[in-house]
């Protein structure tokens, strides 16, 4: 599948792999994980393997240093690093070729260093093993390291342990490690998934400078198309284990032939948000149109038609949601002399009007979650007031509460953890409907595959349980529970953040045309601004629990006015990519 | 860390008296009287009797004979047991008696406890996980009389390695049989514990970063899976120091060890209030202490503990 990429005769390829497979032993046999893939890397070259969760993107990456996990075997083909097949290497051979020669910097920054060891130790036993240095000089080599991997204060910091660094601190140490020996290739797994946006961006570039300096070449692994067409050079598209598209980045997202890679660009959030930028300008005179493929995921498309549709909806009456001036203050346990307060939400004020989606934008630890849970009711606020179609919610109690949560229902992150795994479906959807005695059996029944129905899911799925179902198909669950009782304002908590990128399209495109159908207000909760820019009308910036910026969409994707906001949207993976769109 | 410290003592304080009350009110409630009992069958001279109630404050209300005893322990007087002798001077000739026995049987399940754990942890599934497994089982199975029988039996009758009963003065070597029985529950445990704990660490994403730097198994193993590991297998052994120290009643009593399990247990028999009451005291006051040790002890296996305010 892939030929020799644009070659002078005398380079040779740094990896080249033939034919691999690799199978997972389970009760019932051999589970093939990659079927026979062919992937060639040049020295000094970045690649980029993409593909959605179970594609095999990680398997093959840890295949390669032969660290598969638990039940993980290499069933066939060969691993060429320099020539000489890893596959057939002993483990003696393999300690030499880890870290000395291939370096790893793994997906999660919390859970890939050893609580109890401090960051010196765990640096320099790298640095030792491979023989880089030796007595003295370890420490040296790991300050160096360390510093050059984006951590200033590195020789203050060597004896503190991981719980006291930040996320990206520890992708950082992470990334010194995997390069404390100049490999020459380093193999990225999802460096940087389980981080800020902007934090992602200052790793990244920094992952690339020091690359480049080095010479190392890079084997970049993400679920992020935007991403990998920004950072990599060769672009690798993987789906169940095998290669189905691999190229140079821009022709790939220019002209994607396999209709999975059509989808795939079609709708990676961050392409879409730079392709409605473009668009606005002019989009038929610019050429584009949705591959034929991707109809109905394309996410541009659906964007144009929410709007369409929008405009045609009325927005009577008052605003569905008026925050002002909310405030949140938890205290802090601890010594009664350390004891402080956090104020998780400062002086927030917003209205959301009848029928729109407003968008509440912002990084983990900006507060936006905490405005869900005092919007629900969840919490009580410290003080500030919260409007409900005009009503203020702090003071309802019992029964007026009840009707409260029937006009407003919440839609959370996590679709494997908010559905009750011992309650078939159509309990789980029936629920509220039980709670608030809504009809008898019967006509709670004919809800329920009605629910479905506006879902896009069968009703025979009434039947089953969640274990049974796909990610994309339990968030479908979760919202129709949330529209069980018809109310006015769904609240989407970070709804489609744990999606792959065609799931969350479907969603993203079903969420639009249920608020077309149904007139519903949306309050949507994201890290991710280009999800925003499909799916809401305003927008909130938050930072540290304060909104920095509030305005339209369109206001605030093309005339940010906040150093802050400039920040996110030059996050945005993607954002420095000329699309030929 | 030092207001730590203070803020666990004071916590048990109110621990130590509502124990202390307790037994003491439980020994008050026995049936029968100790004093009449002394007699035997003899008539009891009620002139004596008297003299004794009184010398053992029995004549008092109950709360004043507590408060008696409680003013006593501050003094570091725990009183007489009914053959005269100090209740400090019974402690002190069994309780380095069963420190021994106990440290033994600590030393015997620790290092054989890990040692299994961490290779059956390294094989699952394999043979010696499946044996070790079994073996634990029908240790945790038995009642540790069988056991102590058992091992008398074989080692001191049919193999005489060992003697069967421990001779006066408890030489170290005659401890050994009393302490591997002791030992046998918890080493079970300890290759469970050990073992649970290995698979979960190994499978950790740290681990395969660490094999992802080009460390050897042979690094990996001790420095980052049985480090890891260890931490709820040594929570284990510190509670079971605690539950060793105070003395194994039966294993003490079938190799006849004159240690304070064995000592409680003749003063039970014999209703002797003073000498119960005192060794439950002292019981008391050194649980309290290793489970300070413990907390204290956490800190120093993770340093999320540690720096925890």
């Amino acid at each position: 599948m892939s030929e020799p990429l644009s070659t002078t005769a005398a380079v040779k390829p740094l990896l080249e792999i033939k034919n691999l497979q690799v199978g997972f032993q389970t009760q019932n046999g051999l589970v093939p994980a990659v079927n026979g893939i062919d992937i060639t890397l040049m020295p000094g070259q970045t690649l980029a393997i993409v593909g959605e969760s179970g594609s095999g993107k990680s398997t093959t990456a840890h295949a390669i240093i032969n660290l598969l996990p638990g039940s993980g075997r290499i069933t066939g083909g060969e691993v060429l690093f320099e020539g000489r097949d890893l596959t057939r290497l002993n483990e003696k051979q393999l300690e030499e070729v880890r870290g000395r020669m291939i370096g790893f910097v793994p997906q999660d920054p919390m859970a890939n260093l050893n609580p109890v060891w401090s960051i010196g130790f765990q640096v320099e036993e790298a640095i030792r093993a491979n023989g880089i240095a030796t007595g003295k000089e370890v420490k040296q080599h790991a300050i160096r390291v360390l510093k050059e991997a984006g951590l200033a204060d590195a020789d203050k910091r060597l004896r503190q342990f991981p719980h006291q660094f930040s996320g990206g601190m520890r992708q950082r140490v992470l990334i010194g490690m995997g390069l404390s020996s100049r490999p020459k290739l380093l193999i990225a797994d999802e460096p940087t998934s389980a981080l800020d946006v902007t934090v992602q961006r200052v790793i990244l570039d920094h992952l690339a400078t020091l690359t480049r300096e080095i010479g190392t070449a890079v084997l970049f692994i993400t679920h992020d198309l935007g991403l990998a067409a920004e950072r990599a050079e060769q672009l690798v598209v993987m789906y169940k284990g095998k290669v189905v598209e691999s190229g140079p980045s821009r022709e790939i997202l220019e002209n994607p032939i396999h209709p999975y890679t059509q989808r795939l660009v079609a709708a990676a959030p961050s392409l879409a948000s730079r392709r409605i930028q473009s668009s606005q300008k002019n989009l038929t005179d610019l050429g584009y149109s949705a591959p034929r493929a991707a109809a109905g995921l394309d996410l541009v498309e659906a964007a144009e038609a929410r709007a369409g549709k929008q405009a045609a909806t009325t927005t009577a009456g008052g605003p569905a949601i008026k925050v002002d001036a909310l405030t949140k203050i938890y205290k802090i346990r601890g010594a009664k002399r350390d004891a402080r307060d956090f104020k998780a939400v400062d002086d927030v004020s917003f209205t959301v009007e009848r029928g729109t989606t407003m968008a509440l934008v912002g990084e983990s630890g900006s507060g936006k979650s905490t405005v869900a849970k005092l919007l629900l009711r969840l919490e009580d606020a410290s003080s500030g007031t919260i409007a409900i179609g005009g009503q203020d919610t702090a003071t309802l109690r019992g029964r007026a509460l009840l009707d409260l949560r029937r006009t407003m229902q919440p839609v959370f992150q996590d679709p494997y953890g908010s559905l009750d795994p011992l309650r078939n479906i159509g309990n789980t959807i029936a629920e509220p409907l039980q709670v608030h005695r809504v009809g008898d059996r019967a006509s709670r029944r004919s809800r329920v595959d009605e629910l479905l129905d506006q879902v896009a899911l069968p009703s025979a799925l009434a039947t089953r349980y969640p274990n049974e179902l796909s990610g994309g198909q339990r968030q479908r669950v979760a919202i129709a529970r949330a529209l069980a009782l018809k109310p006015e304002i769904v609240i989407l908590d970070e709804a489609v953040s744990a999606l792959d990128v065609l799931v969350q399209a479907q969603i993203l495109r079903l969420l639009a045309d249920l608020q077309a159908e149904l007139g519903l207000t949306y309050l949507f909760i994201t890290h991710d601004l280009a999800v925003v820019r499909v799916i809401a009308d305003h927008v909130c910036v938050m930072q540290r629990g304060k909104i920095v910026e509030s305005s339209t969409v369109d206001k605030v994707f093309d005339n940010p006015q906040q150093d802050y906001t400039r920040e996110l949207l030059n996050a945005i993976p993607g954002a420095n990519l000329k699309l030929g769109v | 860390m030092t207001g730590y410290i203070f803020r666990r003592i004071l916590q048990a304080i109110p621990v130590f008296l509502g124990t202390t009350f307790l037994i003491y009110f439980m020994v008050f409630a026995m049936p029968g009287d100790p004093i009449v009992a002394l007699f035997g069958d003899k008539t009891p001279n009620p002139a004596v009797v008297a003299q004794l109630r009184a010398q053992y404050h029995l004549d008092q209300p109950f709360i004043v004979q507590y408060l008696i005893y409680l003013g006593g322990i501050f003094r570091g007087d725990f009183g007489l047991s009914f053959s005269g002798e100090p209740v400090t001077a019974i402690l002190a000739r069994t309780f380095p008696v069963t420190a021994r026995l106990a440290i033994l049987a600590l030393l015997f399940e620790t290092f054989f406890g890990i040692l299994v754990g961490l290779v059956s942890g390294l094989r699952k599934g394999k043979l010696f996980d499946a044996s070790s497994l079994a073996v634990s089982l029908i240790l945790i199975s038995l009642p540790i009389f069988v056991i102590a029988f058992v091992g008398q039996y074989v080692f001191g009758v049919w193999l005489g390695w060992a003697r069967t009963t421990v001779s006066s003065g408890a030489p170290l070597q005659d401890l050994v049989l009393p302490a591997l029985v002791l030992a046998s529950v918890s080493f079970a445990q300890i290759v469970r514990l050990t073992r649970a704990s290995v698979i979960e660490t190994s499978g950790l994403d740290f681990v395969r970063t660490a094999y992802s730097k080009g460390l050897s198994s042979r690094r990996v193993i001790p420095v980052h899976i049985l480090r890891n590991s260890l931490i709820p297998v040594v929570t284990y052994l510190a509670t079971d120091f605690g539950v060793l120290l105070v003395g194994a009643t039966i294993t003490e009593g079938i190799f006849n060890v004159p240690g304070v399990g064995n000592t409680l247990y003749q003063a039970i028999i014999r209703g002797e209030g003073p000498t119960v009451v005192s060794f439950v005291t002292v019981m008391v006051l050194i649980y309290l202490v290793v489970n300070i040790l413990v907390d204290l002890f956490y800190g120093l296996l993770d340093p999320r503990i540690r720096y925890v305010k």
